[in-house]
Formats: structure tokens, C-alpha cells, sequence
């Protein structure tokens, strides 16, 4: 009975891994930014990436959807397997990568277009609706699940960049979370936000993780252990430690992670 | 004493201010750092106030004595010499020019001062060619006692200028001076007087404009009371003749202006785009520092360069292809000056100017917009499309209505390259002229400033600036709006 459940539990967790990382490498130039990188990040859990500044949390983010594809003196090396498939194969084309695999950004970017636009936008590339009607439903739907509806239901016609810094980075979660995407990876999405808008994106983040693997770089610790159940500390490039939430901040192996996350380096 | 003696005085004055007002300052305290406001603020100040008021008192004056005493002088002048206003102002200069006269010979030591009250009109003609001044026809009396009070008048004009200017000099030298101490707030006053500076150069750009469009406006008035309006305005014809009966119709000119910049726009416009698409966002940085300088040369060529490749390469070669016995065989193209060579070479002309600024404006558009589009997993182009444009867009609608105002505005590769006949026709391999082209023509040569032959110019400049100055409204209105829509 007792086994039963610890290879079932073993089986989950390897159906469950969305992302795994395998020796990645990444370099801008001559500056090796990434060093051996390892890591599983699973499905429907919420993942925090911490560490000190210029560690290379958002250079390793974005390699998991190749946004680094769009810096010409960034080069990735190393696997990085999204359900199995290999995500820098040549057969793979980034831009239907990153349909599957969104992002949200440190700033807030709404585009120059109406609400109603900025949430079609992804959904009219994809094609993902036949009709008005149903393109319709996936922004009300998105803006739902971005939990922004109610304050802008009355106006979709408006432009998205009149929207407050908070209503702006949830509609960009919104945004993202239309194109129907299995991972969001979010990129200091509070950094410019105030304690209120911070609030309520966390628990979004919170919400979003029943049906996604969330990513999530954050400079705050307690954000980290409010919102995810994985935690990878990066150092210098490299990721010095991957574990439960609750044994990183606790009881942490590492002596770096220790000192980083009681404030001594940072 | 000349105005730049006077002037080299208020500057000695100003420096001389800057080094007292600071050693004043400086001697005040017992310690530098108690000063209100640093040292040299206190000297700036007191320079500021020897120098400002006297020197702009000496600019105004230098300006309107003149035209006070020819006021003055122009009533001394009996109304038996004149009949019009016209040989009024011809008189007035015959005066000016033997007052200048006298004064230049009196420089060269040809006469004392003392001989000008006694001098015989009849000899002033000889004394003042000896001394250079030529004058047309002999001088009368009541010119000559005209010219005379006229130097009186403006010599002690100069004398009262003088002793005003230096007066003001010193006193606000003074003013500034003793008012120097430890707790004046010199840094503030500095800070005024500049603001007072820069608000004056802004003045004089407002006021400079609005003096030529008030000459214009003059000149377009007086056109009109010779000419009716409404044919002007609705006059399908023009063919002036400079012996009268000529007919001024702008609407051939203006339909000409219009087709070809339409032309040079629909030239211009998609390939000056399209550049700034490739060389901002597609384009590696090698390629982009080697055709970025490139594409500037070409908006460095004088536009008399163009009208000549227009006369010479373009013209021909539009004939060999569209003319009689051309490679078409249409014979639609009679000579090498048509519309379509002048719009061809002037939207060469633009490209430059439509993909620099286009390009400056999609640089501008934030890397986070296209981060958040590739982030969707939109494509270039989709980004580009959907994104970039619509954002640049407001810029970019403003740099095509400035190329359309440098297309209207164009002059010499429509003189060169359209030819010179008006006339409204559809047919874009005619010859037709343009508004500025006819300004020029109206305006060259022996024309009457009287006539109604050489006034048009001023009301096709009139016209032609108010279609520029809507064209520019109607730009910053796009924009405004769509600002409004998307900020
Ligand atoms: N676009 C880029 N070009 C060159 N170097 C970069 C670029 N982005 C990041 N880097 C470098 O990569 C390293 C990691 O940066 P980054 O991933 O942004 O760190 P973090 O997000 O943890 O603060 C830094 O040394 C930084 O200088
Ligand atoms: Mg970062």
C-alpha cells in the first residue's frame, strides 16, 4: 500500500514535468551568462526563479521560449525538452513556440490598441476563433481569467495604454493567457506595480496554475514563498539550488542560497 | 558717435560691471560660503543689467530713427514735386542718398562742416561724384534743404542716442552695483534674465514669421484691388501678358502643383517606407551603418542637381519609352518635360526624407511592444504590421505631410523638368507648371512691382502658404487625435 503510493507519486511527477533543462549554456558574446543549468519544472505548479541581479534569471527564462532568438549575440546551447520534444530542433518553429509557451514582462506593454484588440491579438494570428461571436467569448474569457473583466467590460473600445499600471500588466497576463498557452512565463510582473495591483496578480498567479505551469522571476522573497511550490536560486549563472518553496526558504543545502535569502547577498 | 563705438562702450561698461559686482559680492562677507548665490552670479548679474537694457535701447533706436526722420523730413518736401506716393518715396531717397552723400564727403575731408549750410545746389552733384556718390539728376533746392535737415535731424537723433544709451548703461549699472551684497538673490535674477532672453528669441521667431505673412498679405490685398478675386481664384487660364489683358486663373497652376506632388508622393512615400522597414528592423547593424549614410547623401543633393537629371536623364528616357516611335509605340509623351518626370525625380527626392524620419520614428517604438508581440508568438512581419506601424503610425503620417509641403514647395526640378506651359490636363505626360514656378517667372525679368503681372506672385505665395500651413494643421490633427486615442 505504503510503495503503491510512492511509485504513483513517482509516476505523476515524471508525467508532470514540462520543462526539463539539460546542461543549458547561454552565452551573449564572449559573456557566458547561463552555466550549466539543470532543472524540471513541472505542470501545474508555480515556479519562482531568485536570485541577486544580473544572475541570469530573465536570460534563462527567455530561453525557454526562445525570445533570446531575437538578440543576435545570444546563443543557447544544451537541451531544453518542452513535453520530450526539443524545443531549439530545427523543425521547430519559435513563433509556434511561443503561441504554446507566453510571456509576461517586467513592464507592462500594452499595445497602441483598444482592450478588446490587445486580447484579440494573439488569438486573430493563431486563428484560434471561426467567428466574432467566438472571438468575442476568448476576450471575455481571458479578461476573466485576468481578473480584470469587471473594470473594463464597460469599455473594450478603449485604448489599453489608458489603463492603470495594474489594470496594464493584467491585461497583458490576460493577453497571454488568450492565446491558450500551456506555460506562462512571467518576468518580474509586480516590479512595477503597487502593493494593491501586486495583490491581485498574485492571485492570479494563484488561480493560473490549476491549468498552468507558471514561471515566475520575482526579487522578492516572500512573493517567491506566497506564490510558488518550486524555487531555483541562480548565482553568478548558475542555478545553485531547485527545491520545494519550503525547504528553500527553511532549510536551504547551500550556503549561498542561505545568505541570499536572509538578506546577506544580494 | 557710431553705434559701435557706443556698443564697444556698454561692453567695456558690462565687463567692467562682471568683475566689480563680483569683487563686491566677494568683499561683503567674511566667508565666500555665506554669499547667497556663487560669485559669479553676482558678477553676471550687474553685466546683465549694464549690458541688456542699453543694448536693446540702441538696437530699437538704431532701427527707428531713420524712420522717424524720414517722416519728419518728408514734410519739409513741397507736394510741387510730387504727385503720387510712388515719386513721393523716389524723391524721399534722392534726399537720403544726398544726405549720405554729404556726410561721406564731409568723412573724406572734400568739405568742412561749416560749408554745408552754404552749399549751392547746382554744385552738388559735381562735389558729391568727386567723392564717389553718383546721383542720377541734378539736385533742386528743396531737395537739397530736405537733405540737410535730414542730417540735422539725424545727427542730433544720434547725439539724444548717445547720451540715452550710455545714461541707461551706467544707470543700471549702478542699479545692479550698489544693490550688490551678500543676501541678494543674484542666482535668482541670472535665472530671470535668462528666461527673458530666451523668451525674446522666441518672440523674434514668432514675429519675423508673422512680418512675412503680412507682407504677403499686403501685396495680395493690393492684388486683388487690381485683379477680381474670383477669376483668380476660379480662372481656368493663365496667360499673363505683361502689356495687359492678362488672364490669372491659379486653378491650372494649383492642379499642376497638386499632380505632381501626388506623383513625387506615390514615388516617395511606399519605397521611403518600405527602406525604413528594412534598415530599422530587418537590416544587420553592418548593413544599416553602410546604407543609412548612403540614403543621407542623397537628401544632401541640391535640387538643382535633380532638375538637371530630370532635364537630362530622366526626361529622355520617360520619351524613349512613352513617346512618338517610343519602345511602347503610345506616343502618349510629346517632350521630355512632363509631369511625370518632374514627380518621378522629386519623389527620388523625398525617399531620403520620408525613410530618415520614418525610420527615426520606428526606432522609437519601444523594444517592449515587439518583445510582447514575439511573446505571443507573432512573426516579424505580424509584428511589424500590427504593431509597429500602428504605433509609429501618427509619426509617420506626419513625416509624409511634410514631405507633401517640401513637394509642394518645390521649385526648381518643376522649373527643369515639368516645363512651364499651365495647363489642366489629365494626362501626366504633358507639360505642366507649378505654382512656385510661376512665382519665379512672374517675379524675373523687368516686372513692374505695380502690376497686377508681378502682384499675382504675392497671392500664389499667399495661396501656396496657406495650403502648406492647412496641410500642416491637418498633420499635427491626425496626430493629436490618434494620440489621444492611444496614450
Ligand atoms: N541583451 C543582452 N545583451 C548582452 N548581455 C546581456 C543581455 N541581457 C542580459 N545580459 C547579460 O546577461 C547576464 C544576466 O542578465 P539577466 O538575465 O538579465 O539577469 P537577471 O534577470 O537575473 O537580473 C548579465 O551579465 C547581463 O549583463
Ligand atoms: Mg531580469
Amino acid at each position: 500500500m505504503m510503495k503503491d503510493n510512492v511509485e504513483n507519486k513517482v509516476g505523476v511527477d515524471a508525467m508532470n514535468v514540462k520543462f526539463s533543462a539539460r546542461d543549458v549554456q547561454v552565452y551573449y558574446g564572449d559573456n557566458h551568462a547561463i552555466k550549466d543549468v539543470n532543472v524540471d519544472i513541472l505542470d501545474k505548479t508555480v515556479t519562482a526563479f531568485i536570485g541577486p541581479s544580473g544572475c541570469g534569471k530573465s536570460t534563462f527564462l527567455r530561453s525557454l521560449n526562445r525570445m533570446n532568438d531575437t538578440i543576435p549575440i545570444c546563443r543557447v546551447e544544451g537541451d531544453i525538452l518542452l513535453d520530450g520534444e526539443d524545443i531549439n530542433a530545427p523543425q521547430v518553429d519559435p513563433v509556434q513556440l511561443r503561441a504554446k509557451v507566453g510571456m509576461v514582462f517586467q513592464k507592462p506593454n500594452p499595445f497602441p490598441k483598444s482592450i478588446y484588440d490587445n486580447i484579440a491579438y494573439g488569438p486573430r494570428i493563431h486563428g484560434l476563433a471561426r467567428n466574432k461571436a467566438e472571438l468575442d467569448e476568448i476576450v471575455e474569457k481571458s479578461l476573466r481569467r485576468g481578473a480584470i473583466w469587471d473594470e473594463v467590460k464597460d469599455r473594450l473600445d478603449a485604448p489599453g495604454t489608458g489603463l492603470s499600471g495594474g489594470q496594464q500588466q493584467r491585461l497583458c497576463i490576460a493577453r497571454a493567457v488568450a492565446t491558450e498557452p500551456e506555460v506562462l512565463l512571467m518576468d518580474e510582473p509586480c516590479s512595477a506595480l503597487d502593493p494593491i495591483a501586486t495583490a491581485q496578480v498574485e492571485e492570479l498567479i494563484d488561480e493560473l496554475k490549476a491549468s498552468y505551469s507558471v514561471v515566475i522571476v520575482t526579487h522578492s522573497m516572500q512573493q517567491a514563498a506566497r506564490v510558488s511550490q518550486k524555487t531555483a536560486f541562480f548565482h553568478l549563472g548558475n542555478l545553485v539550488e531547485y527545491d520545494d518553496t519550503t525547504t528553500i526558504f527553511t532549510n536551504p543545502r547551500d550556503t549561498r542560497t542561505e545568505s541570499y535569502i536572509t538578506g546577506r547577498i544580494g | 558717435m557710431s553705434p559701435l563705438i557706443l556698443l564697444a562702450i556698454v561692453l567695456a561698461l558690462t565687463v567692467a560691471g562682471y568683475v566689480m559686482g563680483r569683487q563686491r559680492a566677494v568683499g561683503s562677507v567674511d566667508d565666500v560660503r555665506k554669499l547667497h548665490s556663487l560669485p559669479n552670479f553676482y558678477g553676471m548679474n550687474v553685466a546683465m543689467l549694464a549690458f541688456v537694457p542699453a543694448v536693446l535701447l540702441l538696437a530699437i533706436w538704431v532701427i527707428v530713427q531713420p524712420l522717424v526722420v524720414a517722416g519728419q523730413v518728408r514734410g519739409d518736401i513741397p507736394d510741387t514735386l510730387y504727385e503720387t506716393r510712388g515719386e513721393l518715396s523716389l524723391v524721399m531717397s534722392d534726399v537720403q542718398r544726398v544726405a549720405s552723400g554729404l556726410d561721406t564727403a564731409i568723412a573724406q575731408g572734400v568739405l568742412a562742416p561749416g560749408d554745408i549750410e552754404g552749399l549751392d545746389a547746382t554744385t552738388v552733384r559735381d562735389t558729391l561724384g568727386g567723392v564717389g556718390v553718383a546721383l542720377g539728376s541734378d539736385v533742386s533746392e528743396e531737395v537739397l534743404a530736405a537733405a540737410l535737415d535730414y542730417r540735422a535731424t539725424s545727427n542730433t537723433g544720434d547725439w539724444v542716442r548717445t547720451v540715452v544709451v550710455l545714461v541707461v548703461a551706467v544707470a543700471g549699472f549702478l542699479y545692479a552695483y550698489l544693490g550688490t551684497s551678500g543676501t541678494l538673490r543674484a542666482r535668482n535674477r541670472v535665472e530671470t534674465g535668462i528666461l527673458i532672453l530666451l523668451i525674446t528669441a522666441a518672440l523674434i521667431a514668432i514675429l519675423t514669421t508673422l512680418g512675412i505673412v503680412l507682407s504677403l498679405l499686403f501685396n495680395t490685398i493690393e492684388f486683388f484691388g487690381l485683379y477680381p478675386a474670383d477669376e483668380f481664384f476660379f480662372g481656368t487660364t493663365w496667360s499673363p501678358s505683361f502689356g495687359g489683358g492678362s488672364q490669372l486663373g491659379i486653378l491650372p497652376l494649383l492642379w499642376g502643383t497638386l499632380y505632381i506632388s501626388l506623383i513625387a508622393l506615390a514615388v516617395a512615400v511606399p519605397i521611403g517606407l518600405f527602406a525604413a522597414i528594412y534598415l530599422s528592423e530587418y537590416a544587420s547593424s553592418k548593413v544599416r551603418s553602410i546604407a543609412k549614410p548612403m540614403l543621407e547623401v542623397l537628401a544632401g543633393i541640391p535640387t538643382i542637381v535633380y532638375g538637371l537629371f530630370a532635364l537630362l536623364t530622366v526626361g529622355p528616357l520617360l520619351v524613349g519609352i512613352f513617346g512618338d516611335g517610343g519602345i511602347l509605340g503610345v506616343g502618349w509623351m510629346q517632350g521630355g518635360t512632363a509631369v511625370m518626370t518632374a514627380g518621378l525625380v522629386m519623389g527620388i527626392m523625398l525617399i531620403p526624407f520620408v525613410s530618415s524620419l520614418s525610420d527615426d520614428i520606428i526606432n522609437a517604438v519601444p523594444q517592449a511592444m515587439r518583445d510582447g508581440s514575439y511573446g505571443l508568438g507573432a512573426t516579424q512581419s505580424e509584428t511589424i504590421r500590427q504593431v509597429v506601424m500602428p504605433a509609429a503610425l501618427p509619426g509617420i503620417v506626419g513625416a509624409i505631410l511634410l514631405a507633401a509641403s517640401r513637394a509642394i514647395g518645390e521649385t526648381m526640378i518643376v522649373v527643369l523638368g515639368a516645363g512651364a506651359a499651365a495647363r489642366l490636363s489629365l494626362n501626366p505626360f504633358d507639360a505642366m507648371t507649378t505654382v512656385t514656378a510661376k512665382i519665379v517667372s512672374q517675379l524675373t525679368g523687368d516686372a513692374d512691382f505695380a502690376s497686377p503681372e508681378a502682384l499675382v506672385a504675392f497671392s500664389l505665395g499667399m495661396t501656396l502658404f496657406v495650403v502648406t500651413l492647412a496641410l500642416n494643421v491637418l498633420a499635427l490633427y491626425i496626430v493629436r487625435k490618434y494620440r489621444e486615442q492611444y496614450e
